[in-house]
């Protein structure tokens, strides 16, 4: 399993919907959804597998003012990781398929990847 | 047919001696290669202070001016990071469990 | 009809781990399960903010109890991916013997559940008991039963001497021995058949597009197995995936009574072909890059994706596991069951409820 056996591709939002049914008509599944917060920005990986082989998108958003389209009306299952982002990151994800509202994980601070923060120190005793 | 299965294996195990020991009755035979509680030698030890560094969820705390060595029980995982770094080897890992605390105070070594 | 919201969980004794379903019944069917997951979240996404990526694996081991020392390989292989180091081929070897074992002994504790969620509690004491000794072997191994504690980037800890292997291959024989005999158990028994035979049934295309993994989509006819991609040594062994077409919870059961036997042959396969050799290299550096590592647990696939800067800390450390991608099947599944069943139907999933929320 080398780096080689995976695609990454960087697409604009507009086409993430389109992208997505594309790549269900072609016999892919979902294998994740992953949102990174950056100092700048906010990228979403969007992984998808046919025959074992991975091939990923991503799309970089500004922070705390994007609205994300869901693509659980292609796949219904990413639903969770849809509800996920928003309880984690403060995502606005329109359209889901379900919507917990929020209340997938109760965290004593909310949004807890919400601010930026540069990784610390290791902390030794 | 599987009735005879399910009845073959209950009766063997009813007339056997039961897979369970009688703790704390019966004292239960350690395995070796367990890792268990972290036991720290006094006489070797220079007070370098690499074991404390080595410690992934902090339990060590080392004072190389004081002499002072001391663990907090409850945070030692038993990873063994301490006993490979050592250079003197004063540390090591028994196969005993660990105790029951009653305090949560740093144990002095 | 009037319908009545009945509380399910999160403890039930059923359960391994916290979930909450609020089923709408209507008169004894079940007509929605609505879930409610977050009763172990506890944030270890967020802790490599604080742990440098070597110290970071004992936290990876901890996402789970059940599935710990794969979590562990698979941070590990990832690291060893995006960093390129070259991992001597006795770690690999050894990486998947214990994997193996770990498969081994969550497959026998799912079966223990399975039996105690149909009420056969005698089965469930004896698929532990043979548990009992898979975990002694480990712990003779790796120094501890649940937490291994073997893996670091850059190969293995422990070594396992040469009489250590007869040992292990003799001991193997007795479990394979109590395993048939429990296995047979499972999939003659007329009592086990009758709560497991028809229920939950997963149609081919429905599994694979509800994001369905391991024995979930392998019981409906896929043909999916993350091992085939050859990491570790799997490149080098000889496996198929174990397939049934019927996609019921009985076809699950059967899928991972048959895993536990091709565990049990691979690892005599692997024990025989194990190199000498070193058993770890020294890691210098930082890390650079990203990769989606993906490696088969017990209960599915489990994708790391790790993003690393050049500092000592990493960026981002995602983890779907396959809990996760289960879940939606598992709804999509409890509509329309019968309430008896609902315990069965949570449990085919082999749900591993801290995985998922780490």
């Amino acid at each position: 399993m080398t780096s080689a056996d995976q695609t990454l591709e960087i697409i604009p939002l507009d086409t993430l919907v389109a992208r997505a049914r594309l790549l269900r008509e072609q016999g892919c599944r979902l294998v994740q959804i992953c949102a990174t917060r950056l100092p700048d920005q906010l990228e979403l990986t969007y992984s998808f597998d046919r025959d074992m082989r991975l091939s990923s998108f991503r799309v970089i958003v500004a922070p705390d003012e994007a609205r994300i389209p869901s693509i659980s009306s292609v796949f219904w299952c990413a639903f969770l990781y849809e509800n996920e982002m928003h309880d984690l990151f403060n995502l606005a994800v329109d359209g889901m398929a379900v919507d917990f509202h929020g209340k997938l994980y109760t965290t004593a601070v909310k949004f807890p990847f919400g601010s930026t923060k540069a990784p610390a120190a290791p902390a030794k005793n | 047919m599987a009735y005879f299965e399910m009845s073959r294996l209950a009766l063997t195990w009813a007339l056997k001696k039961p897979a369970t020991t009688r703790y704390p009755f019966t004292p239960r035979q350690p395995i070796p290669g367990s890792r268990g509680r972290l036991v720290f030698t006094r006489d070797h030890c220079v007070y370098c202070t690499v074991c404390a560094k080595k410690c992934p969820t902090g339990a060590l705390v080392v004072n190389r001016a004081q002499k002072r060595w001391a663990i907090d029980r409850l945070l030692c995982i038993s990873c063994g990071y301490c006993v490979e770094a050592c250079p003197k080897k004063s540390l090591a890992l028994s196969t005993a469990h660990g105790v029951p605390a009653v305090t949560k105070d740093l144990e002095l070594g | 009809m009037p319908r009545t919201i009945i509380p399910f969980g999160p403890q039930h004794p059923v359960l391994p781990e916290p979930i909450h379903l609020d089923l709408v019944v209507e008169d004894e069917k079940v007509v929605e399960a609505r879930p409610s997951v977050g009763f172990v979240h506890r944030g270890l996404e967020k802790l490599v903010e604080k742990k440098d990526f070597t110290e970071f694996v004992y936290v990876a081991e901890r996402i789970c109890g059940i599935c710990s020392f794969i979590h562990g390989q698979t941070y590990c292989q990832g690291l060893e991916t995006i960093m390129r180091i070259p991992v001597p081929p006795r770690a690999h070897y050894l990486r998947t013997v214990w994997g193996e074992f770990s498969r081994i002994h969550s497959h026998l504790l799912w079966l223990g559940l399975m039996a105690d969620s149909v009420g056969f509690e005698s089965l469930f004491m004896h698929s532990w008991r043979v548990r009992e000794r898979v975990l002694n072997l480990i712990e003779a191994t790796t120094g501890g039963r649940v937490i291994f504690g073997t893996c670091k980037v850059g190969g293995v800890r422990r070594d396992i001497e040469p009489e250590a292997i007869q040992q292990i291959l003799v001991e193997l024989e007795g479990i394979e021995k109590d395993a048939r005999q429990i296995t047979k158990v499972f999939l003659g028994d007329n009592s086990v058949k009758d709560r497991l035979c028809g229920v939950g049934v997963l149609a081919r295309q429905d599994a694979y597009d509800l994001g369905c993994v391991g024995p979930m989509l392998r019981a409906s006819g896929v043909a999916q197995d993350m091992r085939q991609l050859g990491y570790a040594a799997y490149g080098e062994l000889e496996f198929q995936a174990i397939i049934r077409t019927e996609g019921d919870s009985f076809s699950r059961c059967a899928v991972r009574c048959d895993e536990i036997f091709q565990s049990i042959d691979l690892i005599r396969q692997a024990l025989a072909k194990i190199p000498t050799g070193e058993i770890a290299v020294k890691v210098t550096g930082n890390p650079n890059g990203e990769f989606i590592a993906r490696t088969e647990q017990p209960r599915g696939e489990v994708a790391y994706l790790l993003k690393a800067n050049g500092a000592k800390n990493l960026q981002r450390f995602r983890v779907r596991t396959p809990t996760f991608a289960n879940l939606p099947a598992m709804i999509r599944l409890l509509q329309g069951c019968d309430l008896a069943d609902v315990p069965v139907l949570v449990l085919t999933i082999d749900p591993c409820i801290s995985c998922t929320e780490r």
